[in-house]
């Protein structure tokens, strides 16, 4: 199978790269903001889309147009992400294209999930906290943290 | 050698700010500050801007000690190297980030004995202090739980059948 890893930079791409025992026997294709992540990944498939935020409309209409360019060539089977904004959108636009899709909030967010983790839940297939006072009905679920 | 890194995002100028006045009263320590695009420029400890995932890793590798923010890739990177780590979080109160979200992770990882945490700025010198002779309860793993990666797994089995 084809799984299509999306992530912003930083800590979203460290937790990103801690999930991936559970995708070594599948295809990974990688979607981060930053070109130098592609040394932290070898061998594997790598794009990067604009950096942009919820605060920036028009950068994120420029990562909307290149993440469905992705989606559309790559016709992953499941898309993942640990956020923010660039992986909100994949997940939707995964989904157009008949995907299953992994929100995993990240660990950051201890108090309340983050805003696009708000908006995953809508379009998660499996939608996951790592929190579990922030897990619940009609919440995500809690299944362990990344370390 | 003590590295001091803000993260790539928004600046962090009091945490700077903070460290450049630790380095002044102890010119016997070699400082060196990772401080993204804050105002202010240390004038008693060497820094850069910004510096490369290689440059980075250097840094950790050569250092006895960290001083950063406490953003979550900034600690797991510190923590997979076993060094002690202290963190000082953003507040949203100083414009530093849009929440407090990381007073939440400061506070975890302080509770999970991994790190060390410090409050405010007046509080950072004492706990710099004990960060020299100070061990981790414990390291981490180098990969998710086993319980999220067998979740993750199951989905994906639950996918392959669909």
């Amino acid at each position: 199978m084809k799984v299509l890893a999306v992530s912003s930079g930083g800590g979203h791409w460290v937790e990103l790269l801690r999930l991936l025992p559970a995708f070594e026997e599948h295809a990974l294709h990688f979607v981060t903001v930053n070109e130098t992540y592609v040394r932290d990944v070898p061998g594997h498939e790598f794009s990067t889309v604009r950096d942009a935020t919820r605060w920036n409309p028009l950068g994120l209409l420029v990562v909307i147009w290149q993440v469905f360019g992705l989606v559309r060539a790559s016709r992953p089977d499941i898309v993942v992400s640990t956020g923010a904004a660039p992986g909100v959108l994949a997940l939707a636009i995964g989904r157009l294209f008949g995907a299953r899709t992994i929100w995993v909030d990240s660990i950051a967010n201890v108090d309340e999930l983050s805003r696009s983790g708000q908006l995953a839940g809508y379009v998660a297939d499996l939608w996951l906290t790592q929190w579990e006072n922030l897990a619940g009905e009609g919440g995500p679920e809690y299944a362990g943290k990344v370390l | 050698m003590i590295f001091v890194t803000v993260g790539h995002q928004t600046p962090f100028d009091r945490l700077v700010r903070a460290m450049d006045s630790w380095a002044a009263m102890h010119p016997g320590t070699e400082v060196f500050a990772q401080i993204g695009h804050g105002e202010y420029e240390p004038e008693h400890m060497r820094f850069a801007r910004w510096l490369s995932g290689e440059e980075f890793a250097a840094k950790l590798e050569a250092c006895t000690a960290v001083v950063s923010h406490a953003g979550t890739g900034t600690i797991m990177q510190v923590l997979a190297l076993d060094k002690p780590l202290l963190v000082l979080p953003r507040r949203a109160a100083f414009g530093e980030t849009r929440n407090d979200h990381q007073v939440g992770t400061a506070r975890y990882f302080e509770d999970q004995g991994v790190l060390m945490a410090a409050d405010d700025e007046d509080t950072l010198p004492a706990r710099i202090e004990a960060l020299a002779a100070w061990q981790p309860e414990r390291g981490i793993s180098d990969t998710a739980s086993a319980e999220l990666i067998e979740r993750l797994r199951r989905f994906v089995n639950d996918t392959k059948t669909a």
